[in-house]
């Protein structure tokens, strides 16, 4: 066997894989813009006017202002950030920190397999258990625990990892220096998951902004509510499109678009910020 | 030669379809021509074709009740209908993505244009009651004017002993208790057709217009589909809604009568409901409204369902199974309404949409 022919090979498939690598990022990026082009365009005859104005939603007039189910939207995400982040950070310190090895794989697994749980599940859940057992009706507050339950596990996941990053000789210093288990918390992970941690709850909330069966089966579908009470009905942009996609015409479909179009700027920009201060905090620990 | 089709087609299309005026010279030649096309006998359809179809919810029972006992007669014939909503199969049709469309309300006129296979046709197939069903211990009978049920809806009226549905219940004994309406959450038919009559038969109460969704206030409850409203009304005392028929007696609700143009209270049945398509005006394209109907026996909040097809069939075998089944529909097919809730056309109606079959062009 020849050694150039070898090389040569070698710098075929590096060529191949060259090209497929760049295809498939490009392949994302045409996607992604072609989406927002297209979204955009079919949208415009909807966003003018009284969009990002209006509480009024009515199809047989012809209004169509989102301003509440842009409120429906972020209020539902915001109850689940409250109710989800105690309680990952709090998981995901048990796992990493206290929990004796034997209970901490059960755990992880067991967080995990709530991440795959389909969300429709969660929502009739959500209607059977929360809205009628419980009492709670359809309402921002119902919609809200839901969502905190689906994007618990994401959170818990990322924060687990971002906590486990904590260098070993830092929390032993602190451990040394006479630092209770809290103390040392608070003194050595903390300061250095900080980051990371703040990336994990905006992913959580990119997440709960654009979950839709769930929250259209227990938000309870009321129009033109702008309110603080939680026990209010609402709705929010993708419950009302996949609520109204069915039977609506021109240009009621435009309206629905330009929910579509406002809610996919919304999450990106959340996604966005996330991953740059989660890149901006392991750039900082792996400097430290 | 497929141009000379086209525009004969559109020719017979128009004395047939076009609701604008009718034109007594142009429709002689129209009949020939249709005449021509209904010698063109559909032969048997041979080999496997599979229809697709989508659209109304509101048809999908009966759809699904037809398919089974249309394909075991006719073996290699595949249907699948798959709702998804009336806007959806309107929508699908348009874009030539499915062969037929189930649609409780037309095309807008402005949207014909946009069809890709030309000229439709609407055949329809059945005729169905919205009843007003209400969970209300120690009633129960209950008569409503279409003015109560108007005020009732847009929470003008918030308690069951109001003085309104008191006068629509005269020596009733209504109780204190406070009215909880519940509505679709999704946009639909039923909604649209619900609105529309209170639009026509209740003007000056009706404040919210007609549409697959409108304005509901906001205190008032929302359900996913019609068994989602029917829920709410089983399960909250004190609840009404409107849920059609075979959902409301599956889900075993209690609903009212409701005072039609003749001033009587009639009660929500496949019999009243075949009794309000009976006293409608019908157009030339089989387009009509069955709210609000006159006649003594008719149920007022009565609509329909069509299916939509293309005039000119691009396919043979898929253009003559699909004449075939819908004529079993609009005939044979009728039978499996009734077990289903659903209303039969009367005799009239059944008439003109077979007589409508020849107009379908097949290559």
């Amino acid at each position: 066997m020849d050694l150039s022919e070898l090389r040569g090979h070698k710098h075929y498939g590096d060529r191949a894989f060259h090209a497929l690598a760049v295809g498939a990022a490009a392949l994302v990026v045409i996607v992604l813009g072609m989406i927002a082009i297209l979204m955009t365009q079919r949208a415009w005859p909807a966003l003018g006017g009284v969009f990002f104005t209006s509480t009024r939603w009515s199809a047989a007039e012809g209004i169509f202002g989102a301003l509440p189910f842009i409120w429906g939207t972020l209020y539902t995400a915001a109850i689940a950030i409250v109710i989800a982040v105690p309680i990952s950070l709090g998981v995901a310190l048990f796992v990493t920190q206290v929990a004796p090895p034997w209970l901490k794989k059960p755990m992880v697994s067991l967080m995990d397999l709530l991440a795959v749980v389909p969300s429709v599940v969660f929502g009739l859940w959500g209607v059977l258990v929360l809205s009628q057992h419980f009492g709670l009706g359809r309402s921002f507050l119902t919609a809200g625990i839901i969502l905190s339950i689906m994007i618990t596990p994401i959170i818990t996941s990322l924060a687990r990892e971002v906590i486990e990053t904590t260098p070993a000789s830092e929390k032993e210093a602190a451990l040394a220096l006479g630092a209770t288990r809290w103390e040392m918390i608070r003194a050595s992970v903390m300061p250095h998951a900080k980051g990371g941690l703040v990336g994990a709850v905006m992913l959580g909330l990119g997440r709960a902004m654009g979950e839709t069966i769930a929250a259209a089966l227990v938000i309870g579908s009321a129009l033109g509510q702008i309110t603080l009470n939680p026990f209010a009905s609402g709705n929010s942009m993708p419950a009302v499109i996949a609520n109204e996609w069915g039977e609506a015409d021109q240009p009621h479909k435009a309206a629905l678009i330009a929910l579509a179009v406002t809610l996919f700027v919304i999450t990106i920009a959340v996604n966005l910020i996330a991953t740059s201060i989660v890149q901006r905090s392991m750039k900082r620990s792996r400097g430290a | 030669m497929n141009r000379t089709i086209a525009i004969a087609g559109l020719a017979a299309l128009c004395a047939g379809g076009c609701n604008k005026k009718k034109d007594e010279g142009g429709g002689g030649s129209a009949n020939a021509m249709v005449k021509d096309q209904a010698a063109v006998k559909a032969p048997e359809p041979g080999g496997p074709v599979t229809l697709n179809a989508s659209g109304s919810t509101f048809q999908k029972p009966f759809q699904e009740a037809a398919i089974e006992d249309f394909t075991k007669a006719n073996k290699g014939v595949k249907i699948n209908y798959g709702g998804g909503g009336s806007g959806k199969g309107r929508q699908d049709l348009a874009d030539q993505v499915v062969d037929f469309a189930g649609a409780d309300s037309p095309y807008k006129d402005a949207d014909l244009a946009k069809n890709k296979g030309g000229d439709v046709l609407y055949f329809p197939i059945l005729l169905g009651a919205i009843t007003i069903s209400y969970n209300l211990d120690g009633v129960d009978k209950l008569q409503l004017s279409p003015t109560t049920i108007a005020k009732i809806f847009q929470r003008d009226i918030k308690k069951w002993n109001d003085k309104d549905i008191a006068a629509d219940n005269p020596g009733a004994k209504l109780p204190d208790t406070d009215i909880v309406v519940a509505h679709r959450s999704d946009g639909s038919g039923t909604t649209d057709n619900f609105t529309k009559y209170l639009d026509q038969a209740a003007k000056d109460a009706w404040k919210l217009k007609s549409g697959s969704t409108v304005e509901w206030p906001a205190d008032t409850q929302a359900g996913a589909g019609n068994p989602g409203v029917a829920q709410i009304v089983k399960s909250t005392k004190g609840a009404v809604g409107y849920v059609d028929l075979s959902d409301a007696k599956a889900s075993g609700l209690k609903f009212a009568t409701v005072k039609n143009q003749a001033g009587k209270y009639i009660e929500p049945s496949a019999d009243s409901s075949s009794a309000a398509g009976d006293g409608i005006d019908v157009k030339d394209n089989l387009l009509f409204s069955a709210l609000d109907a006159k006649g003594d026996a008719a149920y007022p909040i009565t609509y329909q369902t069509w299916v939509i097809v293309y005039a000119r069939q691009a396919d043979h075998t898929k253009g003559s199974t699909l004449r075939s089944y819908l004529k079993y529909l609009v005939t044979d097919g009728q039978a499996q309404l009734k077990p289903l809730d659903f209303a039969p056309l009367p005799r009239s109606l059944a008439d003109k949409a077979v007589a409508q079959l020849d107009k379908i062009q097949v290559p």
